[in-house]
């Protein structure tokens, strides 16, 4: 009996009008302002930063570990921590240039994509159907995965030819503005991730089951299936990397990115991510992937040493958790 | 008698050597509200949640319109149109309004971006959960806020809009207004008169005599995993109440065997 234009029904709100409390609460705005702030400063400071060919580079190094950091975000965004991401990766080049090398490039790709969607899975299962903490299970996964890695590679080095395995290392010119389409991968991914967690329900529930386990099981949600999606695709993720890596250095190295677990794990949290789960953006990640880059590039143009690069690596890490605790206490 | 909405008959859960409900039944009329009291450890949360889906009784019978059925879980009992509402865990505080009331049952777009990209129709999210607040006379100014952006009340109120929005037999209510202020409870009282109103009855489960007394048809009382007396608010005092939840009196024969 009350149609739309009853005036004792009230309306639909309007849309929100800008206030500086919902800008502040944009938690992609901190790590945003920050990258900004650096590239600022390193302009000024050095003659070197600011030339194409350096924005170019710093893009080239961060496509790596930025990779990677798309899959340790959503695993973080469901309250996890994946620590043996790096080492799936490593062993997914191993796997690919070896089988490369036996039987061309195109099944080198696809068993390292099954090999490290296995291992992905493996970690899930682990975590999900055992309730094992994340934290641990992956501990023992890297482990495990490092030293099959060494098992497997004989503690050599595979080289790879030029062709499919090495393609995401190809350069190209916009402009005068050189890149690699492994460039364009990194942002492809970070695209889709942000498509798949922010507009559609499979990643909303994400968001639920790492906020609040027990409300997301009582709205209906699997969190199991959930829970595996996210480490098998991760694992999916971490044989994109691998390939990623072959692009930029055409040697499958059983020691290469031994660190690139907390590199990862670096990105997410500079990039506003709670490590508490159910907060944050694969958004942020690119940006807080891309500030390490800067900010690791501008010390060294500043002729900075690499161990004071990684105090303040260090130093901003543990800053945006504060932030990140303080924005949580504010709510709670 | 009318046909009862939802039944339960001889529900027996145990864990290990406890017995949570001991043979427990339960009788929901259409369109009434019914509360459900009994002291710590007399096994309610346990016959709710078997009500709701949210644990499997061991042995016992659920019937909705007298039909015999099985909550695996509490998808299962949502697709029977039964709705909870639970004290404070059923909303994501970091997710906003619209996201939790659709929460699990979310609306994709039509065509190509819904089929094939799966993408949400937010828009039609937020114009449904806006016009459900609305109807229920919730007060909030935009349901893209997050939800820990909301009082206690606000939330609560959040978590009955989606009950009311998708319960269409059934809402069931545990400790609603535990959690709340003197105001914020009175606002969550009358959103069960309104629940009633529209002809969907409500369990609820609750300590405070006061609002027990002051919205429900009929009073479930149990006690040790089992229902002792359904009683009517009119014909017994709150104390009369009281002494029943701690066996310190006796019910009529009638209230034993489940009021009229």
């Amino acid at each position: 009996m009350s149609g739309p234009n009853d005036p004792a029904m009230p309306k639909a709100p309007a849309p929100q009008r800008f206030s500086l409390a919902g800008v502040l609460r944009q938690p992609l705005l901190g790590p945003l302002a920050a990258l900004i702030i650096a590239l600022v400063v390193f302009s000024l400071i050095t003659d070197t930063f600011l030339k194409p060919q350096n924005l170019s580079l710093i893009l080239q190094q961060s496509v790596v570990i930025g990779i990677l950091a798309v899959g340790q975000t959503m695993i973080i965004l469901t309250a996890g921590i994946d620590l043996s991401i790096g080492a799936i990766m490593v062993l997914g080049t191993i796997v690919m240039a070896k089988t490369a090398g036996a039987s061309g490039a195109f099944v080198g790709l696809l068993t390292a994509l099954l090999v490290c969607a296995i291992l992905g899975a493996v970690n899930g299962g682990l975590v999900t159907w055992l309730k094992l903490p994340p934290f641990i299970v992956t501990l023992g996964t890297y482990t495990i995965i490092y030293s099959a890695t060494q098992l497997l590679a004989g503690s050599a080095t595979y080289p790879v030819a030029d062709g499919p395995l090495t393609w995401l290392g190809t350069t190209f010119k916009i402009g005068s503005f050189t890149t690699t389409y492994g460039v364009l991968v990194m942002l492809g991914a970070y695209a889709v991730a942000w498509y798949a967690l922010t507009q559609t329900a499979g990643g909303r529930h994400v968001y639920a089951v790492g906020g609040s386990p027990e409300a997301a099981r009582l709205s209906g949600i699997k969190s199991g299936r959930v829970l595996m999606s996210v480490y098998i695709l991760t694992g999916l993720i971490a044989a994109l990397a691998a390939w990623a890596a072959l692009g930029r250095i055409p040697n499958a190295d059983p020691n290469a990115y031994q660190n690139a677990n907390l590199e990862t794990i670096t990105a997410v949290v500079i990039g506003g991510t709670s490590l508490f789960g159910g907060r944050g953006s694969v958004l942020g990640t690119l940006v807080g992937t891309l500030i390490v880059g800067v900010l690791r590039n501008g010390l060294t143009q500043a002729g900075v040493d690499n161990l004071y690069q990684n105090i303040a690596t260090g130093i901003l890490v543990i800053l945006a958790v504060t932030l990140d605790q303080l924005a949580r206490r504010r709510n709670q | 008698m009318t046909a009862p909405v939802l039944q339960a008959r001889g529900l027996v859960k145990r864990y290990g050597n406890v017995t949570a409900i001991n043979g427990a039944d339960f009788d929901l009329l259409p369109a009434e509200v019914l509360a459900v009291i009994g002291d710590n450890g007399a096994g309610k949360s346990t016959l709710i949640k078997a009500l709701a889906g949210a644990l499997i009784p061991d042995s016992g019978q659920i019937l909705m319109d007298g039909e015999p059925v099985t909550f695996h879980n509490t998808r299962d009992a949502r697709a029977h149109g039964i709705e909870t509402v639970y004290q404070d865990l059923a909303v994501i505080p970091a997710l906003d309004i619209a996201t939790n009331v659709f929460l699990g049952r979310e609306l994709r777009r039509k065509g190509f971006f819904g089929t094939v990209l799966r993408r949400l129709d937010m828009p039609a999210m937020r114009a449904a959960s806006s016009a459900h607040l609305a109807d229920l006379k919730i007060g909030i100014k935009s349901v893209n806020q997050a939800v820990e952006t909301l009082s206690g009340g606000q939330r609560q109120g959040v978590a009955v809009v989606r009950s009311a929005a998708f319960g269409k037999r059934v809402i069931i209510m545990d400790e609603p207004t535990a959690a709340l202020g003197v105001k914020e409870s009175g606002m969550v009282v009358d959103l069960i008169r309104q629940i009633r109103a529209r002809g969907i009855p409500v369990v609820l489960i609750s300590h405070d005599m006061p609002h027990v007394f002051e919205v429900a048809d009929r009073i479930h009382v149990h006690r040790l995993g089992q229902r002792a007396a359904v009683v009517r608010p009119s014909e017994r005092s709150m104390s009369d109440v009281v002494a029943l939840m701690t066996g310190a009196a006796e019910p009529t024969d009638e209230e034993r065997s489940g009021g009229s």
